[in-house]
């Protein structure tokens, strides 16, 4: 059996959760401080990826980044084409599992106590040291949250990364779209193997968080 | 020492529109809960700007909207003692004094004043514990410890004693206004309990709607508030409105008395104000026939409600407190007050 498929897929799910991750935490600390109206918008935008069918997202950024299209060309003269590449299934995983981070942390900012910032703030502490030692660890269950929640939706990504970047063996395969391109051309034992592939990372996953967030609770008990 | 503040801040409908300055050691801004004091508070540390306006500590301008003058809060060196002491709740007790050692970079210097805290607010043995475990009385030594480690040059004290249960607040207030007072630096006070101001704080600035109503020594704002919600903030129980009917002369219609005052009236009075503790049966002057109509007992006082012969059914009934010892079994048909302890009210 050719592993490719597994390995692309975990490369694609890690590389677009760090970049969700950032991305993600960024646009919902800004948004958070937003006036009202512009973070209805805002939020609207961002998260229109969670609720359109994943296929529209794929026709979406085909049309952003298709060798006709001037960004794509633009990005085509320096070496970068996102379509039918593996490294696209990045920017497809992160486009669809971005809200999820975004939704999330921004929750989880709202409900920070804004006093603790101040206080940071009158005994002198930097505001990037407040960032990341006072709010981003008061927060970090809900970012943690999402983190959990963008990984898993980037590795079981399927309709904008096929789209994107088709099908591949070898290039571009990942889990998903092996599951469907062998099922489609009558290879059910295979499909089968990798569908037992994916219940255990799946499975995997779902039981870290909660030795996690175990371990976090026995922690905070003992605070 | 001074600290000179003139802002202006919009908030909704709401008009922050404070000025004050003070010498004193400890001033106090008393008020009631939303009247704007804590935000006052916030804008002198800088972690909230005020519209318009300008903040001077000690002859160094924090703040100044016209030359657009705008210190960060790290660059002020101002303490603040928030309300529920807003303690970083992942870090322990000595994590969080630390925090406030930040700017020193010795580390030898760091641990050597760490201990000198820990000892000086009696938190030895406590250093490995997190906020949560502690008792309110010692998360504010930490709050304190965390704050006066970082040596501001003013203290910014946010209701300290409000997340503290009563007992503890009468039992910690003499060590926590010699601890303020020794300190060195000025500082300010936001408090909606006369008691607590008037215990702790040399000036006061009365505070009601964004705005400082009355500002002076601590015993002059008492015995002088000027203003109905100055006089309610201070305690004073019986208030009504009164006419001026000669030059030291007011008509309090709603109880149908004429008081003659110590002072002047003033032609713009709109009220006058009789605290509880100043009524006497046998006093020489302003003494009226009354009724008694009830009367509420506590530990060491007696509370009777009255009303004066004349006064009009719908106005609330008068509060006259005396200590327990001074009730006489038949109760009195008069009750007078001194000239002097009639509050004039604008």
């Amino acid at each position: 059996m050719d592993w490719f498929p597994l390995w692309n897929s975990l490369r694609i799910a890690a590389i677009s959760s760090v970049l969700v991750f950032f991305t993600g935490i960024a646009a919902a600390y800004y948004a958070a401080r937003l006036p009202r109206m512009i973070k209805g918008v805002l939020d609207v935008a961002l998260t229109l990826p969670l609720v359109l069918p994943p296929t529209v997202v794929g026709y979406f950024l085909l049309l952003l980044f298709g060798s006709k299209r001037p960004l794509g060309m633009a990005l085509e003269s320096i070496g970068v084409k996102f379509v039918m590449t593996w490294y696209g299934g990045i920017v497809a995983a992160a486009v669809v599992s971005f809200p999820l981070l975004y939704r999330t942390a921004r929750g989880a900012f709202e409900a920070f106590d804004e006093t603790l910032a101040q206080a940071g703030q009158t005994l002198g502490l930097s505001n990037t040291y407040i960032f990341w030692h006072i709010r981003m660890p008061a927060c970090q269950q809900g970012i943690f949250a999402g983190v959990v929640l963008a990984f898993a939706r980037a590795l079981g990504e399927y309709g904008a990364t096929s789209m994107l970047i088709g099908y591949t063996p070898g290039r571009t395969a990942t889990i998903s779209t092996t599951v469907y391109q062998l099922w489609r051309t009558g290879d059910d034992l295979h499909a089968f193997y990798w569908v037992l592939v994916n219940l255990a990372i799946s499975a995997t996953v779902l039981l870290a968080v909660n030795l996690l967030e175990r371990k976090q609770r026995r922690g905070g008990r003992r605070l | 020492m001074s600290l000179t503040v003139a802002i202006r801040k919009r908030l909704g409908h709401f008009l922050l529109d404070v000025a004050f300055d003070t010498a004193e050691p400890v001033t106090g801004l008393l008020g009631a809960s939303g009247c704007g004091k804590s935000m006052t508070l916030k804008c002198i540390a800088g972690v909230e700007t005020p519209d318009e306006g300008r903040i001077v500590l000690d002859g160094e301008v924090l703040f100044d909207s016209a030359r657009g003058i705008n210190l960060p809060p790290q660059k002020r060196r101002v303490g603040y003692l928030f309300q529920h002491y807003a303690l970083f709740p992942h870090m322990t007790v000595e994590k969080n004094i630390l925090c406030g050692l930040y700017g020193e970079k010795d580390k030898a210097v760091k641990q050597r004043r760490l201990r000198e805290i820990l000892e000086m607010m009696q938190l030895e043995g406590l250093e490995k514990h997190r906020p949560a475990e502690l008792s309110g009385g010692q998360a504010q030594r930490v709050a304190l410890a965390r704050m006066l480690v970082s040596r501001p040059r003013l203290l910014l004290l946010d209701e300290p004693f409000s997340a503290l249960d009563s007992h503890l607040r009468d039992q910690l207030q003499p060590p926590f206004s010699s601890l303020i007072r020794s300190y060195g630096r000025q500082a300010v006070m936001v408090t909606h309990s006369r008691d607590e101001a008037y215990h702790l704080c040399s000036r006061l600035c009365v505070m009601d709607e964004g705005r400082v109503l009355r500002s002076g020594g601590t015993k002059e704002v008492f015995a002088d508030p000027g203003s109905e919600p100055a006089a309610r903030l201070t305690g004073c129980k019986n208030i009504a409105r009164a006419v001026k009917s000669g030059a030291y002369e007011v008509d309090v219609p709603a109880w149908g008395v004429r008081l003659t005052a110590a002072k002047p009236v003033p032609d713009d009075i709109r009220a006058v104000g009789l605290r509880a503790h100043y009524f006497h049966p046998r006093a020489a002057s302003n003494r009226f026939a009354v009724q008694l109509v009830g009367e509420l007992e506590e530990p060491f006082e007696w509370i009777i409600l009255f009303r004066y012969a004349g006064q009009d059914p719908a106005s609330p009934p008068l509060w006259w407190r005396l200590p327990k010892d001074k009730k006489t079994a038949a109760p009195p048909d008069t009750l007078g007050i001194a000239p002097e302890n009639i509050l004039l009210l604008t």
